[in-house]
């Protein structure tokens, strides 16, 4: 046995490791699920409805029977009695109202894009050429379309429920005993302080992952085995067990690499249990791939919220009271997790700041619209914008600097841990030093002397500069505190870690990635744990039958859930290792110690007796001559319930550009320092910061969803979906700050939603900073050229310009949170200043 | 999506082709280089019976020197033109427009004469073709005919090319050192024009001599902005003298409202845009 003594190189954790999948992701060299070709196998195409709401009176097939290469034509009605319902995981209340969610639709559609038949071919190109031969009688309904108008009640999106809302959901500090009563520090702050009142709309979005989702099933095993491009094979196994009344043993998952998601496949999908209902019916395997327009169309929808918030201060700026009533669009059924998402960010509007009161209270609501789910950050992202939006609109109430004004009431590092006015505790952080960091890396003194250099020389072009002092709440999530929200599962994570013979390790893991890097991150942890070589890692996922165990990857929790049950699996291989290690060093188990990868005698110095962790295993594996009563295996397994969420925050600072006479707004600089605990691969959290701002920034200035007045989507391509590339953003400066979340071993806070929450805030403030000197207080998201030119021309003037409806402010200035005008608005100019004394 | 099937056949000359379009009328469709029509069959938006495609047409590919003008031919490029030394010499405010065009990989595909003939009028070659008075060479079964800008835009994808004919080729007149600026407005940069100035200028001095302007998606077709051109002839290269000469420039013209802007927007950015582009070819 020699000893090795070469010391190894160097710590995985903090290494800026290039990501070990990328070879096979970036170049193409990989299976997606549509790459898929299995013997016999047979091909869907959906017929989709054209009409947001309406009767289906008849379904005639028998033209599309006949084409060639058919072989199935199933209707709503063929499978009413065995599709079951599509799950909603999460009722927000006990009297939750929601409408039965077909996966083909029987004798109603309630929005455009919902599947009433699908036909089965044996090519792709006949199952859409008989699908158009589909032949469907439609009797229309008075849609629910504007959200405003439909939590009126003015049309019912499912006539049975009698109504359009679905739950009330409400948080009261004083109700639960955390904080005082919201009413009366509003009421008390009309009198001797500020009170400023503002109603933000946070439009639809569409996630628009790269790949589209992609389902294949194969009925002709014991299992029935479903590839699909999904966030969450675990989820999806039990869920078509439970809904399709499968036994869950016969049923196998396999996400292969899978091209993104960010929430938007974090579903069970209707398309995936037609596809699972037609390999069942025909016996062979089929294969469903949406198209770009259906995936647009009918791949769930995020964000679309009215959001009225009421903030009360103390006239020297100090915060008081926070009272939010949220809007939010459900759309047409409730999906996984639909009615919950909103409520995702019911803790947060309070964000970094210390309020004494906060009321939140959201009302979910039905329109024939596609439905609305998960989108990255998930109810998070909303409440981050509203109250960094208030923030500013207080500090030009009061006629403060607004990272000042935000200092004073942020938590100072020294209170941490902290309680939040909600009842969460706040592990870790330091505004202070991120804030302190942004502003010298932003030369924010700078551009605010530029700022005015422009403004006195009236500039064409104006420079806005916009804040966003963001925490977020994630690593969802302690399962105790998913259960008080009755949410239908857990929040743990498994993780097994296996040594081969040859001192090789296979890491199995339940976070099943979908573009996030695991089998890096994954590979660094262990490496360093066990000290084995990076290489010497392979990382196992997304098969129910490789990883049976698991709850998936959203939320921000891969790493600090799954990545501590990796850490606590290895964890446990060295103990077990240990006996056995002992035995062969002849010493006693408590007298050695485990370092480097090696175990040796301790206090016995360089020269003395050592073991490798691989020498270890093939002793193992051998198990010719182990302690008595030593199992031969260190294979271990750890499931990890995480104690508390975890708290990522940052500073994100924005200049923008405006041109003042097309409304152009183009980005100058973006800075931000995030603090996500500490950093395992320094790359993976930049890249990881960088796609999540320009999703974030796309929400602020380019992404919206738009229906027409029949509730058909017109933003239904990326012709009119305007998804900026590369080429539309500018370099962003990023840098982290770091204290260690504490309720990991890693220390750990997650990156997966930070930039995509903090971002567009920042963006928002700082386009109407441009421009707030011109009387804009308000525009709404996204910020097109369009709106900012109107915000402009508008501002200031005492009635709105009678050519152009969207000019005029989007609640009444006389009474805070009116209504808006009318359907044709879009930009709010607020000439409304807070309702102070 | 999956296109509805058809047809397919890739002749080598321009006559195979006319009669190729013979053969199988109006059931047939012209490809070029397919950037706007895959997208159209892929949405089934359209299922013509039969593609002919001209790919293989090798007569009508390249810039030609014939004296007073260029002759571009219909299937050049977009990437060919860019990189064209007589195109940049002489067509300058076409190259120009066509560099802002989607994305690289579109622009080796894309073809001058298939945009062209698309007739998109949200397209940007339209407005700088007909700014610089070219002419379109259209051939059929009746021989060849040459059709002016101000007749070959017809209405939102419908040009003055019959369903037997193919437009071979554009002619430009010369504009050797005229200045140019093609001031495209988007949101994104790969998408279609909001709305596109195409503005070619002669300047004496410090004088605009002769001014040529081409409008992009303020119609159903590219348009011609007459009235502004003949305003800034002898006008100031100075801010407060163009943007006077310009204000009316749209003035008549009949933009579209959608989700990327209103009409009365679209006229507005017309105005601005067309001052910009005026004073950037005159160098100021």
């Amino acid at each position: 046995m020699s000893v090795q003594t070469e010391p190894r190189a160097s710590r995985e954790i903090g290494n800026a490791r290039k990501r070990k999948e990328d070879r096979r992701l970036i170049t193409g060299r990989t299976r997606w699920t549509d790459n898929l070709v299995l013997p016999g196998m047979l091909h869907l195409a959906m017929v989709r409805s054209p009409f947001a709401h309406a009767k289906i009176l008849s379904v005639d097939v028998e033209q599309a029977k006949a084409a060639p290469g058919v072989v199935q034509v199933i209707t709503g009605a063929d499978v009413a009695d065995v599709q079951g319902a599509l799950p909603c995981a999460w009722p927000i209340t006990a009297d939750q109202k929601a409408p039965d969610h077909p996966a083909i639709a029987v004798d109603r559609v309630a929005f455009s894009g919902e599947v009433v038949a699908v036909v089965v071919a044996a090519s792709a190109a006949q199952a859409r050429d008989a699908a158009e031969l589909v032949d469907v009688d439609y009797e229309q309904l008075p849609a629910a379309l504007d959200l405003k108008k439909a939590r009126a009640d003015e049309a019912l999106a499912h006539p049975d429920l009698g109504t359009n809302t679905s739950a009330v959901w409400q948080f009261d500090s004083a109700q639960a005993g955390t904080g005082g009563d919201v009413d009366e520090l509003i009421a008390a702050a009309r009198v001797d302080g500020v009170v400023v009142e503002r109603e933000f709309r946070n439009q639809r979005l569409i996630p628009s992952f790269m790949e589209p989702r992609s389902t294949v099933v194969d009925p002709t095993g014991e299992q029935f085995v479903m590839w699909s491009s999904t966030q969450v094979p675990h989820i999806l196994r039990l869920m078509l067990a439970t809904t399709l009344g499968v036994s869950e043993s016969k049923v196998r998952v396999i996400a292969p690499d899978v091209g993104g998601g960010f929430g938007g496949k974090l579903q069970v999908t209707p398309e995936e249990v037609i596809t699972f209902l037609a390999a069942r019916r025909t016996g062979r395997p089929c294969k469903y791939t949406e198209t770009r327009s259906e995936s647009l169309l009918a791949a769930h929808h995020g964000r679309d919220q009215w959001q009225k918030l009421t903030l009360a201060a103390d006239k020297d700026g100090t915060v008081r009271a926070l009272k939010v009533d949220i809007t939010a669009d459900m759309g047409a059924y409730l999906g996984l997790v639909t009615a919950g998402t909103p409520i995702l960010g019911a803790f947060m509007y309070n964000s970094i700041y210390t309020f004494d009161a906060y009321q939140f209270t959201c009302t979910n609501v039905f329109t024939n619209k596609t439905w609305t789910d998960a989108y990255r950050g998930a109810g998070r992202p909303e409440a981050t914008f509203a109250i960094e939006r208030m923030m500013d609109e207080l500090a030009v109430e009061l006629g403060r600097e607004p990272m000042e004004l935000r200092q004073q009431n942020w938590i100072r590092h020294e209170q941490f841990p902290f309680t939040s006015v909600c009842g969460l505790e706040y592990d870790s952080g330091n505004y202070e030093a991120a804030t302190a960091r942004a502003m010298e890396l932003f030369d924010y003194d700078g551009l605010r002397r530029e700022q005015t250099e422009r403004r006195e020389r009236g500039d064409s072009v104006q420079l806005g500069i916009g804040i966003s002092t963001f925490t977020e709440m994630c690593g969802i999530a302690p399962s105790r505190m998913l259960g008080e929200l009755n949410y239908g599962a857990g929040g743990w994570e498994h993780a097994d870690v296996r040594m081969l013979a040859t001192g090789k390790v296979e890491v199995v893991t339940g976070s099943s990635a979908h573009g996030q890097g695991h089998e890096t991150a994954w590979s660094q942890l262990v490496a360093d744990k066990l000290g084995v070589a990076f290489e010497d890692v392979e990382v196992l996922h997304g098969d129910t039958q490789i990883a049976p165990k698991g709850l998936d990857t959203y939320g921000s929790r891969s790493l600090v859930v799954g990545g501590q049950a990796v850490v606590r699996a290895a964890d446990k291989v060295i103990e077990k290792a240990k006996p056995i290690a002992a035995h062969l060093l002849e010493a006693a188990a408590d007298d050695l110690e485990f370092t480097d990868g090696r175990f040796a005698v301790r206090g016995a110095g360089e020269g003395g007796k050592s073991v490798s962790m691989g020498e270890v295993a093939l002793a193992t594996f051998a198990a010719h001559d182990l302690p008595e009563g030593i199992e031969p295996s260190l294979d271990s397994a750890a499931t990890f319930d995480p104690v508390n969420f975890s708290f990522p925050h940052g500073t994100h600072l924005c200049a923008v550009e405006v041109d003042t006479e097309t409304g152009q707004v183009s980005m100058r600089r973006y800075v931000c320092v995030d603090d996500v605990g500490t950093i395992v691969n320094p790359l993976i959290v930049e890249g990881q910061i960088h796609g999540g701002l320009a999703q974030g920034i796309a929400q602020a200035l380019w992404e919206e969803a738009v229906f027409d007045d029949q509730g058909t989507l017109v933003s239904g391509s990326f012709v009119d979906y305007t998804l900026p590339t590369a080429a539309d953003t500018i370099s962003f400066v990023t840098d982290n700050t770091v204290t260690p979340a504490t309720t990991n071993d890693i220390g750990a806070k997650g990156v997966g939603e930070a930039g995509c929450i903090a971002s567009t805030p920042a963006v928002v403030n700082s386009v109407i900073d441009a421009v707030r000197h011109l009387g804009v207080n308000d525009i709404q998201m996204p910020c097109t050229p369009q709106r900012v030119w109107t915000a402009i021309r508008t501002a200031g003037r005492t009635t709105a310009d009678p050519t152009t409806p969207e000019s005029t402010s989007h609640f009444d200035p006389d009474q805070p949170n009116q209504d808006p005008p009318g359907p044709g608005d879009h930009t709010g100019v607020d000439d409304q200043k807070g309702t102070g004394a | 999506m999956i296109p509805a099937s058809f047809d397919y056949v890739a002749p080598a000359t321009l006559d195979e082709a006319l009669a190729a379009l013979q053969r199988h009328g109006d059931g047939a469709k012209i490809i070029a280089g397919g950037q706007s029509l895959l997208p159209i069959l892929r949405m089934r938006l359209n299922a013509p019976e039969i593609l002919v495609d001209l790919g293989k047409v090798s007569e009508l590919r390249g810039v030609f020197d014939d004296g007073p003008g260029l002759v571009i031919g219909a299937m050049t490029r977009y990437d060919e033109l860019l990189s064209d030394p007589l195109a940049g010499a002489h067509a300058k405010l076409l190259v120009d427009a066509v560099a802002t065009v989607a994305d690289p990989q579109i622009r080796h595909r894309g073809t001058v004469g298939g945009a062209l003939a698309h007739a998109d009028p949200a397209g940007d070659v339209g407005a700088p073709a007909l700014a610089l008075d070219a002419q379109f060479v259209v051939v059929g079964p009746r021989g060849q005919r040459v059709v002016d800008g101000a007749d070959f835009f017809v209405d939102h994808f419908t040009t003055a090319v019959g369903d037997d004919e193919i437009l071979a080729a554009i002619r430009i007149p010369k504009h050797t050192g005229w200045g140019t600026r093609y001031e495209k407005f988007v949101r994104v940069v790969h998408q279609w024009s909001i709305v596109g100035v195409a503005a070619a200028v002669r300047v004496e001095g410090d004088t605009i001599a002769e001014a040529k302007i081409g409008l992009t998606n303020m119609g159903s077709t590219p348009v011609r902005a007459r009235s502004a051109e003949q305003a800034l002839a002898g006008v100031p290269i100075e801010e407060g003298a163009v943007a006077a000469a310009v204000a009316s420039v749209a003035e008549g013209t009949n933009p579209p409202s959608d989700l990327q802007g209103d009409a009365d927007y679209r006229r507005h950015l017309a105005q601005v845009l067309t001052r910009r582009a005026v004073l950037a070819a005159a160098g100021a």
